[in-house]
């Protein structure tokens, strides 16, 4: 009786290496050991050469005056000021950027995508051109021309481009509106230098320009997408009931689509706060080119890296989870 | 058998010669690990700017040229003997002190200011070598602005590069005399003077010297002037990391071999007959040692012995590269002023060689 | 000639608001075109691209060696020329079996057109634009002699043609470098167009075999695996590219014993590589996720090993799926070069910004940045449009009617 049972052991217990049960652990006890060598070579090189030239890590210089003027912030700060100020101040600039850089880019990239199921060919034919063209070129390049090329060759002064309201000149883009108290104010040239209750200085312009005009591309290939995704059968049913075209995209087509292009937005997004680190090609003092100036001062790069990976990635995970709360809020709708 | 006593006696004879041997080589031979990598990677590898004419600069031919350049090829010439064993990284301001402090470039010869924290162990730990430029930090405005002091910059945009001292002194100079402006900050030089050539900002500061530089290549350098406040001292230095003093020591000596020459009158025309005729007199001791006829200071410095000759035949003496490169025989033409010899009532002066 | 006009008038003219915005964005677009041309043909000064085209496209790579760059370019002339021209004499269930398609005429009558007039509007020497037409013939002939007699060729000799392939790059690589007894040139010398490239290619062939072990790591049932392809995709998705860069620029140099790190060429393109794979895993994850998980269940109990199942059945799929997403990540890679600039290296950008440092062309920073954008433009339009054209060919959909009909 014993034989065949012995047999059948065998059968069923090949060699332990070959073992379903074994193998997975084994090769993630391989992959965990060479992870743990890598990891703790590369730390141990780090420790070693950083205690070599006396620079382990080390918070303190975030509290010394910093030294250096940040051309425009939100956040009040002169040299006087600490290092972390500073920081902030740049965390604040970039965070300006990347939220009118969102509303831009949406608007424009939302219109764009409902421009390319337009009747009027030429309409179609123009946003195609407009993605095929902006998608294809670094977006470096386009910040790069956009502040070099268009904003700096603005011209000044009395000069300067003049509707009523605006004024757009080398020196930024002048916007009225209500300055102290209620007193509504439209930009003047005073002493040859404009005055406005709302500036935007043109590195800033430059860089929304370059950021809104590229991610509104991206965006509007995600709309397009989306309301592609919704069947054709829906415009006809709409059409038919005597809704016209911008009705039925409106109230029919569009909330259909939302499923599709909501998590394709949270992409582009994330993309978009990611690029606005390119500011420091155009001269905006954004995170970026803060960390980078405290990290030349100071002499902390690591530290200053670490900040800055912690910044970028928390400013993700934030439009993650905003845009995962606005899908769930667009999926519900489905029944 | 008579003889063994003999070849006993002779073992530990052999012995202690060797290790005494051993104990002359280590005293005076080689001691840094940086030149003995450089030595054995065939090539220095030197961080400059490239892009400032007169400093470091690359022509349309794809070569560098320039004081700086001048200094790196001097060094490669005291190493190999050869000016052209030299590898040019161009970095931005921004990147030069990581750049340096990671090993990626052996020497720092990029319009560098020795300051205190720069210099110190817990600041950025760099080790200077003599300053080779002494400068002071201006600001250059168009010539129609009419702008003649600092305080006429009151709220005006100013252009300057990012992460050099030049940024912390403006922001110093004008906290001192109590005037706000607008820093429009940039990464490269580059970007610096086509922001100011393009309009977008009234002045533009920096080291004096750059400003005469990039002055000289503007279409129309009449149209630019330089106001007369010198914002601050600027003395523009080679540098190396504190982690290798003897190779520190030899950048040092480099240089100061290159003012030393000018003092002796030493030049790349002459340097052949000057050789000549120290080896035929013995009575000149200054000269002989200098030129490496006499005594081992090459060995001291893991260089070899007559690097003073191979410098100088490379690149000639202080004030030729001064002359060549921003001098009356430049686009620049800078006066000596106080780059002259301290035999003339300049700055530079060179320990003695000894 | 009615159809057309009946065409016109319902693309355009269909309501009077319809026909209002025809007419303005018509004035518009012509507006913008007048202008373009004008600048084009009257104020811009092309003397700063002619002048500079070496430096634009290899940089400050030494003009004695610089035969090995064409030496090369003629290698990857006849390589594609050959390619192509097999590929057209072998008719498969999938591929017409025609030897000259239109498309293919048109292409080959463009590339001409191409290298016989930009050569000439650079004003290059006689002999480089020469060189340009014979490389332009090299193209043909070796196309048309492929496609030729491509078809007498035997089939073992056919399966091992693709290896010429993977046999240039590695020749590439030493042409360019040297060693093997040619005279060596350190990456600080190359630049413009060939470090463009060069990173680019680099990286998007090393990437494509990272990213799919990432992903396939991320959909894995062991925790440890799938863990650690999360946490390096996330943190590599989080981080802006040039704070990356200059980690591997800044960084590196602190986490490996002194000296060992690679030049910082290399070390760009390795952080370009790790950077593209974790964006390339999650394209290959969406394919992966498409394939329907029966498929894998038959595999397996047709006895094909885990391994086996993958390669045979699952990825050919998933890949499939994801090959858009996956060359829409190869264009931004490409584009994502231009941030070497930004660190100091010389690729396009960072040439195009020395070259207008130049006081010499100052001010003549719209030609430069104008035939950059073009550059980079076609390059990218190329990509595009030959990933849709491998889509459709690799569409189960014309496959299955290619395959079925007689």
């Amino acid at each position: 009786m014993r034989k065949p049972q012995a047999l059948l052991d065998r059968v069923d217990h090949p060699p332990w290496w070959r073992d379903r049960r074994v193998i997975p652990w084994l090769v993630q006890g391989v992959v965990g050991l060479l992870l743990l060598v890598l990891i703790a070579f590369l730390l141990g090189n780090l420790v070693h050469n950083l205690t070599a030239r006396g620079m382990l890590l080390s918070w303190r210089w975030l509290g010394e005056p910093a030294g250096f003027d940040i051309s425009e912030s939100f956040l009040p700060f002169d040299a006087a000021q600490p290092y972390w100020r500073g920081l902030a101040a740049g965390l604040a600039n970039t965070l300006r950027a990347v939220l009118s850089g969102l509303v831009g880019a949406t608007l424009l990239g939302t219109l764009a995508g409902m421009a390319s199921f337009s009747r009027n060919g030429l309409l179609r034919g123009l946003t195609r051109a407009y993605v095929e063209i902006i998608r294809n070129i670094p977006l470096l390049l386009q910040l790069i021309f956009w502040y070099f090329v268009v904003f700096l060759s603005l011209p000044n002064g009395t000069a300067a481009l003049q509707i009523p309201g605006v004024v757009l000149a080398k020196s930024g883009l002048y916007l009225a509106g209500f300055s102290q108290g209620m007193h509504w104010s439209l930009p003047q040239l005073i002493n040859g230098v404009w005055q406005a209750p709302w500036r935007l200085s043109v590195e800033f312009a430059a860089l929304l320009s370059g950021l809104i005009i590229y991610s509104g591309a991206f965006i509007a290939e995600v709309v397009r997408g989306g309301i592609a995704s919704v069947p054709k059968g829906q415009w006809e049913a709409a059409t038919s009931l005597g809704m016209g075209w911008f009705p039925t995209l409106r109230h029919v087509v569009l909330p259909q689509a939302l499923r599709v292009i909501v998590p394709g937005l949270n992409t582009q997004y994330i993309s978009l706060a990611k690029n606005s680190s390119l500011a420091v090609a155009v001269g905006f003092s954004d995170l970026y080119s803060v960390a980078e100036t405290t990290l030349n001062q100071t002499g902390r790069a690591l530290e200053v890296y670490l900040l800055l990976l912690g910044a970028y990635l928390a400013l993700d995970l934030v439009i993650s989870v905003v845009m995962n709360g606005l899908n769930r809020l667009v999926q519900i709708r489905e029944r | 058998m008579s003889f063994r006593p003999t070849r006993a006696w002779a073992l530990p004879l052999v012995l202690v010669g060797l290790l005494a041997s051993c104990a002359q080589d280590g005293g005076t031979g080689v001691q840094s690990a940086k030149l003995a990598m450089i030595q054995g990677r065939g090539k220095l590898v030197c961080g400059v700017d490239g892009k400032l004419p007169g400093f470091s600069f690359v022509g349309p031919d794809g070569r560098y040229s320039g004081l700086d350049v001048d200094v790196c090829q001097a060094m490669a010439a005291a190493i190999f003997g050869d000016a052209s064993k030299v590898e040019f990284r161009d970095l931005n301001s921004s990147e030069r002190f990581a750049a340096l402090a990671s090993g990626e470039v052996d020497l720092l010869s990029r319009n560098t200011t020795m300051t205190l924290s720069r210099d110190a162990p817990g600041g950025n730990a760099l080790s200077f070598a003599p300053t080779t430029f002494f400068d002071g930090q201006g600001m250059m405005v168009p010539a129609a602005s009419g702008i003649t002091t600092l305080k006429a910059l009151a709220g005006k945009p100013i252009c300057v590069e990012s992460g050099t001292t030049t940024e912390l002194n403006l922001a110093d100079r004008m906290r001192e005399i109590g005037v706000a402006y607008t820093p429009l900050k940039f990464q490269t030089g580059d970007q610096t003077y086509a922001a100011y050539l393009g309009g977008r900002c009234i002045a533009v500061t920096s080291d004096r010297s750059q400003l005469a530089a990039k002055r000289s290549s503007f279409p129309n350098p009449g149209a630019h002037t330089l106001l007369k406040d010198v914002m601050s001292k600027e003395p523009l230095t080679p540098a190396t990391t504190n982690a290798d003093p003897a190779w520190a020591d030899a950048v040092r000596w480099t240089v100061n071999t290159l003012i030393q020459a000018e003092e002796l009158g030493i030049t790349k025309a002459n340097i052949t007959s000057k050789l000549a005729e120290a080896k035929a007199n013995k009575n000149q001791a200054d000269l002989r040692r200098f030129l490496g006829v006499e005594g081992d200071f090459g060995k001291q410095l893991g260089l070899p012995a007559d690097f003073v000759v191979k410098i100088i035949s490379a690149v000639g003496n202080y004030g030729e590269i001064f002359d060549r490169n921003v001098g009356p025989a430049s686009k620049l033409k800078l006066d000596r002023g106080v780059n002259n010899q301290w035999t003339k009532g300049g700055l530079m002066y060179s320990p003695p060689f000894r | 000639m009615n159809l057309l006009l009946r065409r016109l008038r319902a693309d355009l003219f269909a309501t009077p608001a319809d026909g209002a915005l025809s007419l303005g964005l018509i004035a518009l677009i012509s507006a913008a075109a007048v202008g373009l041309v004008q600048w084009a043909c009257q104020k811009a000064q092309w003397a700063v691209i002619q002048a500079n085209s070496t430096l634009f496209a290899v940089g400050r790579y030494p003009e004695a060696q610089q035969w090995r760059l064409w030496l090369l370019t003629a290698l990857l002339t006849a390589a594609t020329g050959v390619s192509w021209g097999l590929l057209r004499s072998h008719p498969r269930a999938d591929r017409e079996g025609q030897l000259w398609p239109r498309n293919d005429r048109l292409v080959l009558g463009l590339l001409a057109a191409v290298a016989l007039w930009v050569p000439w509007a650079l004003r290059l020497a006689p002999a480089l634009q020469s060189r340009w037409w014979l490389l332009a013939a090299l193209l043909g002939a070796s196309r048309w002699l492929a496609g030729r007699f491509g078809s007498h060729l035997s089939r073992p000799l056919l399966r091992l043609f693709p290896l010429v392939w993977p046999l240039l790059y590695l020749i590439g690589m030493v042409l360019i470098s040297g060693g093997l007894g040619l005279m060596p040139v350190p990456p600080s010398q190359w630049g413009g167009l060939l470090l463009t490239l060069l990173t680019a290619s680099f990286a998007i062939l090393l990437c494509f075999p990272l990213g799919v072990l990432l992903a396939l790591g991320r959909r894995s049932d062991l925790p440890l695996l799938r863990w650690s392809a999360v946490v390096y995709i996330e943190f590599i998705r989080g981080a802006p590219l040039i704070t990356l860069l200059f980690l591997g620029q800044n960084i590196l140099g602190f986490l490996l014993p002194g000296g060992l790190a690679p030049d910082r060429i290399w070390r760009a393109a390795w952080v370009l590589t790790f950077f593209a794979a974790a964006y390339l895993a999650e394209a290959v994850r969406s394919g992966l996720a498409a394939v329907p998980k029966g498929q894998a269940e038959a595999a397996r109990s047709l006895g094909l090993s885990y391994p086996q199942t993958l390669v045979r059945v699952v990825l050919p799929q998933a890949l499939r799926v994801a090959l858009p997403a996956m060359v829409g990540q190869f264009i931004s890679l490409f584009q994502d070069t231009t941030l070497l600039s930004l660190i100091g290296l010389l690729e396009l950008l960072g040439v195009a910004r020395t070259v207008m440092a130049n006081p010499e062309f100052l001010g003549n920073n719209r030609e430069v940045y104008l035939t950059l954008a073009l550059l980079f433009w076609s390059c990218c339009a190329a990509l595009g449009l030959g990933s849709r054209a491998l889509e459709k060919r690799l569409d189960p959909q014309t496959l299955s009617q290619s395959a079925s009909r007689p």
